[in-house]
């Protein structure tokens, strides 16, 4: 503790602590974006308005807000990650009673200037809320079971909330965010076999009980299991999603058909090809030069978001810079999974280049906080 | 709660080694993600454009202008028109209900038309046009532009349409088109893809069909760029096709218009031949039917009576219509006998009406007999007697042999569609077609055209041409095809003495221009033009004993169908043939009565190349003939499309 309220003399204050922000991700955060705005301006064929323009103004908020959060004193957050936890809960019970249901899965509320999705919001929350937890619990008592079940039913709550919405991509990004942080924060070993043996005992459950009474999943997501295993099952129906988005990102080829060329988004031949599709294009037009390039970007970005969180002696700042940038590796990684043929599609954005307002708010949320950790650690005196 | 955070203390470094492990399990998984991004766009990626190309770019065809056909002075008897039609749009047109009835009011459309285009409508996609009506007027066309404004997403189209502008002269010629049907894509074989675009014409029946392949052309091929749901983004590139084979026909269009206007009322045939060239001139067959009405769609009650007619319109009986060929075969025999040296022209034989045949009696259609007779006059007063005995003498296989090579029994190669092979009747094919022996009282039948004996107009006019040339003339019905002329090479000789064609030919002027001769009044009055002909009048009924006792019931107290055919073959001029003519009447009567005077009109006009001088024929007769030229109705010169600027 003293060692602590020593350090925090050292902290930067006021205006100087822009100094101390961890530029080259602002950088590289900022650069995914753009790419986000080219991308959104070619597939509405060369207009700005349609995509590009409300894009970069929720880009613009999303950075105001990174920026007050960042500034905002790491101790801070982690006092109202609680609270945070506690309003995303409520605001996802809410929407499950009051919400509304778009395109069959994603519930939001209507804000009047945005429309909310609590789910996201969870996805930083809960991230919050289980760094706090960890901050707070005594290292012994990580892996004793009530303290491992307490994280868990955090984790767990909230992920059935969103498969109840249903909302597999989400429910998926949470359980698997909320795992690492327990792995992270040091939860034995044996607990994560035993969840990996239960996890798979699920997946036989889930498999074997379709078309039971006790059916676990709904048929239009056994369906997309269906059709991921074999796309051409169904050419026109389901399957047309992965066909057309393989077609696409392979017609790229090494070096793309250059930007604004791409054939296969702008004729609609792409489903969503401007939100949860949007790699598609991209690597179809920018090709794999394009697709690995957002990819290094990517990396980068989780790589400095690491060595932050490696030199940081707080425990809280550590553990949410890991969290973090854990989910948004989930977020990148399931898209692209999808995208690809690798994964079902399961609905969840390209981050910070999908077009869609919450994911990119709540993305740049979650890297102020990022910052908050990395500006507020605490630093060796002298 | 406190301000500052916990230190990591001992979690610290088990923190970072996990970290470690993490980021170590997300780079594996990014190097995962980047391998199958590799594979799918640099080792797929050329499949995987070819399969983008694909849903990309639709290939549309271009259906190929189909090729002419004139009549052998380039006058169109089949030509492409311009059709226009209506089309709608439903996404521009919005309410099309009220949008129809509102076009309902400028052109006509049954509930019909309206339910199968609101159908239609509900199966395209939105954008698609429909097609509402087809083949309208400029005057319906022009109101519809004048009403856009009041009609939206309505819009005028043109395309090409079959015409026949000569109508039923030219209809079991030329034949029809029509949209293909599945089993025209059954019958032909055909892979072009042009088979496969909906409605597209194809020939049915005649030269449209026989022709088609050169008629049709080639596609021509449209690349354009389509979205998801096939609305057409803009052309990529386009190919044009080959238009179609233009056919030139060796028929007189004025003389076919003559022949068909001379054999209405009647279910009749006529042919006429060049004999030098064997180019069919005319090829009529009464009563014809419109083609244009198949090719926008006939109705079903039109269809009906055409089908039913006894007259059969739709059979081309001209090369589909077989009859036993009478007298007229007469002159097969003669030369049979001649060539083989059973009889020569002085011989004689008495003709006292009838021969007996074992139990069997042999009538001669003069019931009181012809006397002495000898060749010439056997065939100027067709007694059958003369040929009753002939016929013994030469057997049943030398007349058969002496009648294929003049062309009966043979399936000529014409471009139209059911041609008859006919029937020539030996010994062998009795045996091995009706099982039984031939017996000799089939030769003395045979030997007056009756019996097995069949033969089509088109065959005896070659018939007559041959005889008239003693050469193997060929029948010819395509003059050029893209302006390059059919083979038509001089026919060769048929091998038959000079003497002998002579005798026959003699017989036959002897029939259209000596008193007493079976079509003396039919002759052609003026010298140069005179005809050599033979009548024929085939029996479609057996007269029994009884009847003949009673005595023959005329033709004229018979249903008709029960009739005598009327046949009669010609060739003119009598010193330098030009042409053959063959006409058959059915059911029409006696030959020399009814179907001698069609000939012998057609004749004069085919010889005259317009309407012949009345000093053409006897002077008795030139009131009646003026009077019933009158009641023709001939096509006015003027109402002919006008011809090609080439000949």
């Amino acid at each position: 503790m003293s060692y602590l309220v020593h350090n925090l003399k050292t902290v930067p204050t006021g205006w100087r602590k822009l100094l101390y922000l961890n530029w080259p991700l602002i950088l590289l955060v900022t650069a995914v974006a753009c790419i986000g705005f080219l991308m959104l301006y070619s597939v509405a064929g060369g207009n700005f308005q349609t995509w590009a323009e409300p894009q970069v103004k929720r880009f613009a908020v999303g950075f105001a807000l990174m920026m007050v959060v960042a500034f905002i004193p790491i101790w801070f957050w982690r006092n109202v990650a609680g609270l945070a936890y506690f309003i995303s809960l409520m605001l996802l019970i809410g929407v499950e009673l009051f919400g509304q249901v778009g395109m069959g899965a994603q519930r939001w509320i209507d804000l009047g200037f945005m429309r909310l999705q609590p789910s996201e919001l969870m996805k930083i929350a809960l991230v919050m809320a289980l760094a706090a937890y960890y901050d707070w619990l005594d290292d012994e008592r990580v892996s004793r079971p009530f303290w491992v079940l307490l994280p868990l039913l955090l984790i767990l709550v909230p992920m059935l909330l969103v498969l109840k919405q249903p909302d597999l991509g989400t429910a998926l990004l949470l359980a698997i965010g909320g795992g690492a942080i327990m792995f992270l924060a040091g939860v034995s070993l044996w607990y994560f076999l035993a969840a990996f043996l239960s996890g798979g005992a699920l997946v036989a459950a889930v498999l074997f009980s379709r078309g039971t009474s006790w059916q676990l999943l709904k048929d239009y997501q056994y369906k997309r299991i269906d059709t991921f295993l074999d796309p051409s099952t169904d050419p026109l129906g389901a399957g047309y999603h992965i066909t057309q988005s393989k077609i696409a990102l392979g017609s790229g080829g090494w070096s793309g058909r250059g930007f604004m060329q791409g054939t296969q988004s702008r004729l609609n031949f792409l489903p969503e090809k401007q939100t949860d599709f949007i790699f598609t294009t991209l690597a179809e037009e920018l090709g794999f030069v394009g697709g690995m390039t957002l990819m290094v970007l990517y990396a980068l970005i989780i790589l400095f978001c690491l060595t932050s969180a490696f030199g940081n002696r707080d425990r809280f700042g550590s553990l949410l810079t890991h969290g973090i940038a854990t989910t948004f590796f989930l977020f990148f990684a399931v898209n692209m999974s999808m995208v690809m043929g690798m994964a079902p599609v399961v609905g969840v954005p390209l981050p910070l280049v999908s077009y869609g307002g919450t994911a990119m708010l709540v993305l740049l949320i979650g890297f102020g906080l990022v910052q908050s950790a990395h500006v507020h650690r605490p630093r060796r005196a002298g | 709660m406190s301000l500052v955070n916990r230190d990591q203390g001992k979690g610290f470094k088990r923190l970072n080694r996990r970290a470690m492990l993490l980021f170590g399990a997300q780079a594996g998984f990014m190097g995962l993600l980047g391998s199958r991004l590799h594979y799918l766009q640099v080792v797929e990626g050329k499949k995987y454009r070819l399969l983008a190309e694909e849903n990309r770019i639709n290939i549309r065809l271009i259906p190929p202008a189909r090729g002419l056909i004139y009549d052998r002075d380039w006058v169109p008897v089949a030509q492409n028109d311009q059709n226009y039609r209506v089309v709608m749009v439903r996404e521009q047109a919005g309410d099309v209900r009220k949008i129809l009835d509102r076009l309902r009011k400028i052109i006509p459309l049954d509930d019909n038309d309206f339910a199968a285009a609101l159908k239609e409508f509900k199966r395209r996609a939105a954008f698609v046009p429909v097609t509402i009506a087809e083949h309208l007027t400029w005057e319906q066309l022009a109101e519809i532009s004048v009403n856009a404004p009041a009609l939206p997403g309505v819009s005028a189209e043109v395309g090409l349409s079959r015409y026949y502008p000569l109508g039923p002269d030219f209809a079991h010629i030329v034949g029809y088109v029509g949209p293909v049907s599945d089993y025209d894509l059954k019958r032909l074989d055909d892979q072009d893809p042009l088979l496969q675009i909906p409605k597209f014409q194809i020939g049915k029946t005649g030269v449209e069909r026989k022709l088609e392949r050169r008629l049709r052309g080639l596609a021509g091929t449209r690349r354009i760029e389509v979205n998801a749901v096939g609305r057409v983004i803009r052309e990529i590139d386009r190919r044009e096709g080959k238009p179609g084979a233009n056919v030139q026909l060796t028929v007189d269009h004025r003389l076919q218009n003559y022949v068909e206007a001379r054999l209405e009322g009647q279910s009749a045939a006529a042919v006429v031949i060049d004999v030098n060239n064997g180019d069919i001139v005319a090829l009529g067959s009464a009563p014809s039917f419109d083609p244009n009405k198949f090719v926008t769609g006939i109705s079903s009650t039109d269809y009906r009576a055409l089908m039913d007619s006894p007259y059969r319109p739709l059979a081309n009986k001209t090369v589909q219509g077989t009859y036993p060929p009478g007298s007229t075969f007469k002159i097969m025999v003669a030369l049979a006998a001649l060539e083989s040296g059973a009889i020569d022209t002085r011989e004689t034989i008495f003709c006292r009406g009838y021969i007996d045949l074992g139990k069997q009696r042999f009538h001669c259609w003069k019931r009181s007999g012809h006397g002495k007779i000898d060749l010439k006059n056997s065939l100027k007063q067709s007694c059958d007697v003369y040929y009753y005995e002939l016929a013994q003498r030469v057997g049943i296989e030398k007349i058969a042999e002496m009648a294929r090579k003049f062309g009966l029994g043979e399936r000529h190669h014409l471009p139209l569609n059911g041609i008859a092979a006919g029937l020539v009747p030996t010994k062998n094919w009795k045996k091995t077609k009706i099982g039984e022996h031939w017996r000799i009282g089939d030769t003395l039948n045979s030997a007056i055209g009756q019996g097995f004996v069949l033969a089509s107009p088109l065959q005896l006019a070659l018939m007559t041409a041959r005889i008239a040339t003693g050469r193997a003339v060929a029948p010819r019905l395509i003059k050029s095809i893209d302006g390059v002329p059919t083979e038509n090479p001089r026919p060769p000789s048929l091998g038959i003495s000079r003497a002998s064609l002579n005798a026959v030919r003699g017989g036959m002027f002897a029939v259209s221009n000596e008193r007493g001769g079976t079509a003396y009044s039919k002759r052609i009055a003026e010298k140069t033009m005179r005809m050599a002909g033979k009548t024929g009048t085939s029996q479609v009924r057996r007269i029994t004993r009884k009847e003949r006792a009673a005595g023959v019931i005329r033709n004229e107290d018979l249903p008709w169908e029960r009739r005598d055919h009327a046949l009669f073959i010609a060739f003119a001029p009598y010193d330098k043939p030009r042409y053959a003519v063959a006409v058959v009447v059915e059911h029409g009567g006696g030959g020399s009565r009814f179907a001698a005077p069609i000939a012998r009109d057609i004749m004069l006009e085919a010889l005259y190349g317009s309407e012949p001088p009345l000093t053409a024929y006897p002077a008795s007769q030139r009131t009646r003939i003026m009077n019933e030229r009158k009641k023709l109705k001939l096509r006015a010169p003027e109402d002919y499309p006008k011809a090609k600027d080439r000949a």
